[in-house]
């Protein structure tokens, strides 16, 4: 019997039993749907995260302090005090690092303000006049405070759009003017640093998972001192002029720190110097590693699919066993009868593969449909690798739980297969 | 030269250590053309003996002669093929595949086989029943008498040698099962060998020679005085 003539006759077989045949692949086409899903879900996540990393411009450089050079970013909890205001002013220094265009200096903390009646929890940033240097953003109404105003630590502040609106929506009210109080941590029972408002950023969304209009901008000196109670700095971005020169500046800017820093030997060197590169590297980690996690999660559901074709074909087996017997008495070898189930196992799994493949890049398309729809900056990426996976998975299972019954069937002696009833 | 010789054949069932002998030294031989009925009360041996004379089954002892060659040293392979292409087989419940044409069922064994013109050859077999007005019935829409002579059709469709056939009649009201038995009548008188496995006298008596069974041994051997001809159906004559 030719192969051709056994595939005619396992179609007509699959085709006899639609129902049936239709619940087996079931779990083959969940299974397949979803790593194809989740790794389609997966490429776009990232290119959503490296979207956001390229906003903040790919000359950026942050500068935080370690423990040492390997510890990484420090835990929550631990406090490293390293990282000064002096190194912020050496760093400027023209001769020293010539390719920073901007050095911006920052502390951040959590915020009650209050005006009026009104109080709102947000977020606080203290930094200097170089901010607007630094990052993109339009002004709504007024200004960003200048270097007078930065280094004279004057009592101003600057509001995100959704803080205005929350604080000063209702009165309809113009926020510039208008005094605000901060709750500070070194006198948390009196009634907040008073700041004037002096303009408002108009809305820019998120950027890094921060809401970037639910956050005011203070000056630097007034986070640290009469908010925080610090005299150190939390990050320095420095913004290079040209990406050609990154490393450059990275080299420029770590002799500079080790040389403030008293540091002779490199496993001492207390800060950390990232560039959107190594951002990019963390957060690509990140997500390949959920995405393993969640395709292991679908991989589970595959082979649950091959238990449930492994099931469905031993049964099958035993309700064809007389038509089996009848088989072997007008001349199908065993080799022919095996090939024949084996076939129809491996027929099964391939359509639900097939199946699953559609079903998953449509879903992937309509997740991507949707997440553009809500504004973000979402690839729809279909790889071939999750296909090829995935199905070589399914047509693997049928093969591997197909071979049990295909065996049971060539097995069986013709004489008692005709007589069973 | 002899279709079947068989020797000293012997067969024995092994299980659980106990040994069960089925068959005792039977011997006889059947020429081409001949209408053989094998006989005896159940258990006698007789189902057992068509086995091995129809391939699904090896002896235990003895020799097996066929068209002249002795298959016991023959493979599964071969045995499957001799099946294919050398026997036809009719069962006493027919087994005709369900959720499947007439035609498709006759074609069956051809799927096994280097034959080519399937759908010509199976046409021509049921033509030869007389269901060329059925092709395309499912088996679940014909009557008892109509799918054994599917069944025969099917066994004739690879053009064997000879054709067993195993209570052809058991499952079947006295005027299908004469139709049966005409028709098996008529394949003999064109020359083909027929081999019937039955328990009933009447049903024997259509061929001519019976070959009585009794407890694995040969109790008789001989042609049949008074044969009883199969009238045939007037659905078969027009």
């Amino acid at each position: 019997m030719n192969f051709l003539a056994t595939i005619k006759l396992v179609i007509k077989n699959l085709l006899a039993r639609k129902g049936r045949s239709l619940l087996t692949i079931l779990g083959i086409v969940i299974g397949v749907a979803g790593v194809i899903i989740i790794i389609a879900l997966g490429a776009g996540a990232q290119s959503l995260i490296l979207g956001e990393v390229t906003k903040l411009g790919s000359n950026l450089l942050y500068i935080e302090p370690t423990k040492n050079k390997d510890t990484g970013a420090p835990l929550p909890g631990v406090i490293i005090t390293t990282l000064t205001t002096a190194d912020e002013a050496a760093l400027r220094s023209a001769s020293q690092v010539p390719h920073a265009l901007a050095v911006n200096a920052g502390v951040q903390g959590s915020a009650v303000i209050s005006w009026g009646n009104k109080s709102v929890d947000t977020t606080f940033s203290g930094t200097d006049y170089t901010y607007p240097q630094v990052v993109n953003f339009t002004m709504q109404t007024g200004q960003f405070f200048d270097q007078r105003e930065d280094q004279g630590a004057a009592n101003v502040v600057v509001l995100g759009s959704k803080v205005a609106t929350e604080l000063f929506g209702d009165s309809g009210l113009n926020p510039i003017g208008q005094v605000i109080k901060v709750k500070s941590s070194i006198a948390p029972k009196a009634g907040g640093v008073p700041l004037r408002v002096i303009g408002v950023i108009a809305s820019r969304g998120s950027s890094f998972f921060q809401d970037q209009d639910d956050m005011i901008f203070l000056p630097l000196a007034i986070g640290q001192e009469q908010i925080l109670g610090i005299h150190y700095l939390q990050g320095i971005y420095i913004k290079v002029d040209d990406a050609a020169n990154v490393d450059q500046t990275i080299n420029d800017v770590t002799s500079v720190l080790k040389q403030q820093h008293r540091i002779q030997k490199d496993t001492d060197i207390d800060f950390a110097v990232r560039n959107q590169a190594d951002a990019v590297k963390i957060l690509s980690t990140i997500t390949n590693a959920l995405s393993l996690f969640l395709i292991a999660m679908a991989a589970i559901s595959l082979v649950v699919g091959g238990i449930g074709i492994l099931n469905i074909m031993m049964v099958t087996v035993g309700e064809r066993t007389r038509e089996i017997g009848l088989r072997k008495a007008v001349g199908a070898t065993s080799a022919v009868i095996r090939n024949q189930f084996l076939l129809e196992a491996s027929f099964l799994t391939g359509l639900g593969g097939l199946a699953g493949i559609v079903i998953g890049v449509i879903i992937s398309f309509l997740v991507s449909l949707l997440m553009k729809n809500l504004g973000y900056d979402w690839a729809f990426v279909i790889s071939w690798v999750s296909i090829v996976l995935s199905v070589g998975v399914s047509v693997l299972t049928g093969i591997l739980f197909g071979l049990l019954p295909a065996f049971k069937a060539a097995k069986l002696n013709p004489i008692e297969a005709l007589r069973y009833e | 030269m002899s279709l079947i010789s068989v020797k000293n054949l012997k067969k024995d069932y092994e299980s659980d250590g106990v040994v069960t002998s089925v068959l005792h030294d039977l011997s006889f031989e059947i020429k081409t053309g001949e209408f053989v009925a094998i006989m005896g009360p159940s258990g006698s041996g007789k189902s057992t003996l068509m086995h091995i004379l129809s391939f699904l089954d090896r002896p235990t002892g003895g020799v097996y002669e066929f068209e002249g060659k002795n298959i016991t040293g023959f493979n599964d392979k071969y045995l499957a093929q001799l099946r294919n292409e050398r026997v036809g087989f009719v069962f006493q419940s027919f087994n005709l595949l369900p959720r499947t044409t007439v035609l498709d069922n006759v074609k069956l064994p051809l799927l096994y086989s280097n034959k080519k013109n399937h759908d010509g050859l199976a046409r021509k077999a049921l033509d030869s029943v007389g269901l060329s007005h059925r092709l395309e019935y499912y088996t679940n829409q014909i009557s008892g008498g109509e799918k054994q002579r599917v069944a025969i059709a099917r066994a004739l469709v690879c053009d064997p040698a000879v054709i067993f056939a195993d209570e052809p009649t058991g499952n079947l009201d006295s005027k299908s099962g004469n139709t049966v038995m005409y028709i098996l009548q008529q394949l003999n008188n064109q020359g083909r060998t027929v081999i019937l496995v039955t328990h009933e006298t009447d049903t024997a008596n259509h061929a001519k020679r019976i070959i009585r069974i009794k407890d694995g041994n040969l109790l008789s051997d001989e042609p049949v005085k008074t044969r009883t001809i199969a009238t045939p159906d007037q659905e078969l004559i027009k």
